[in-house]
């Protein structure tokens, strides 16, 4: 059996540097970008990807961002340390669309990605379709000190599995369960740490909510019940400060629906994405 | 079940054994009045004392709301309460001392204490 998903390699400036970025494709018909979650990568979406159900009205693509994955980091950036701002997620994003020419695509993100969507839907509300925001949140209190995800005497991939392990709801499959922790087991030095600093400092996008236009822009937010990290609570708090957003709470799932259980996620996603595919035909 | 339990559990656990294999240290667990000192030696719960303690001597503690502590310990635990990080984020348990045993080998701390829920969860 071969899958559907064809991976290639995209050649893009971001940042004024030159970088390769792992993309992902499967599917024809409305352009779904779709963003990983902080210090993992495409793989978390390889349920969504095979998912013929989507795949028949929904050209899915989804990006390594860079640092993740095959996306790897630009030249110079043992240099570095690694921190993602609001600024450099959109430019990032923004480029992958415009590289992959796509129209008005409707662009949905999990953590981090589900945080970054906000901005999208605010300051690049023309260019997208909607936004689909997944355990999405304008802001998240810190509630560890993530330096332990990245000291030489800690092991960073056991670490950070460690720390989201948690996250996932105890009903999902062991199998998907673990597949997510791998992910996390196999990041880079410090880089989910450098995302934690969009998700936790930087990224505090509570006054940008005012500035989304839901009659442009539609938003439509999911979270799992389990997810402590971007709570339910978070997340209704967010779509009560977004005008005309559609918001919903997903039982039996937390903070990587797409992954840790995708056939129940299937059950939240699969409706609404039919009502975007009805709306753009 | 309660940590006097960990023993049998634990160390009966091949991937336990696997995974904590470079750990040695000695933690106190208080939940609410109660209290253990757990000692572990590469990934073997060597022994488990009940307190009350004269001069307890510990490398961390971990310190738990009873009652969150009885929901983690439930067969299928609500939503805040279904791990050890998410007591930490609402406020239902606090970690002290020298966490590095605890965050270096935070999946098994997880997985151990996770073994005091009496059977599987159905999905």
């Amino acid at each position: 059996m071969i899958e559907p998903i064809i991976g290639r390699y995209l050649h893009l400036e971001i940042g004024g540097k030159p970088h390769r970025v792992y993309v992902e494709e499967a599917g024809q018909g409305v352009p779904l970008l779709c963003l990983h979650t902080a210090g993992s990568d495409t793989r978390q979406w390889r349920g969504l990807m095979n998912d013929g159900a989507v795949t028949q009205s929904f050209r899915c693509i989804t990006f390594d961002l860079p640092w993740h994955g095959k996306s790897s980091p630009p030249e110079g950036w043992w240099q570095e340390e690694y921190k993602l701002t609001t600024a450099a997620y959109v430019e990032a994003i923004m480029a992958v669309a415009n590289g992959m020419s796509l129209d008005r695509p409707i662009v949905m993100g999990c953590s981090i990605g589900g945080r970054v969507v906000l901005e999208l839907a605010a300051s690049q509300g023309e260019r997208l379709g909607g936004v689909i925001g997944l355990q999405s949140s304008s802001h998240v209190d810190p509630y560890y000190d993530t330096s332990w995800t990245h000291r030489a005497d800690v092991h960073g991939g056991e670490v950070c599995a460690g720390v989201v392990s948690g996250l996932m709801a105890p009903q999902s499959p062991e199998d998907e369960r673990w597949e997510t922790l791998w992910h996390y087991m196999q990041g880079g030095p410090g880089v989910f740490r450098g995302d934690l600093h969009f998700y936790k400092a930087e990224g505090d996008l509570r006054p940008r909510l005012a500035q989304i236009d839901t009659e442009r822009c539609p938003v439509w937010l999911l979270t799992g019940e389990y997810d402590y990290s971007c709570s339910p609570e978070a997340t209704l708090e967010t779509a009560a400060a977004i005008a005309g957003s559609e918001v919903g709470i997903m039982s039996k799932l937390g903070h990587f629906p797409m992954s840790e259980h995708y056939a129940h996620f299937a059950e939240y996603l699969r409706p609404l994405l039919a009502r975007i595919a009805a709306a753009r035909s | 079940m309660t940590p006097e339990d960990l023993p049998g559990l634990v160390n009966a656990d091949p991937v336990l054994r696997r995974w904590g294999r470079n750990l040695t240290t000695t933690l106190l667990l208080e939940v609410g009045p109660k209290s253990w000192l757990l000692n572990i030696h590469d990934g073997v719960v060597a022994e488990v004392r009940g307190g009350p303690f004269v001069m307890p001597s510990w490398i961390f503690a971990l310190r738990a709301d009873p009652a969150a502590w009885a929901k983690f310990i439930l067969p299928e635990p609500p939503p805040g309460r279904h791990d050890l990080f998410a007591l930490i984020r609402h406020g239902k348990l606090r970690v002290e001392g020298d966490l590095h045993p605890f965050m270096s080998h935070l999946l098994w701390f997880k997985a151990a204490f996770a073994t005091l829920r009496p059977r599987e969860i159905a999905a």
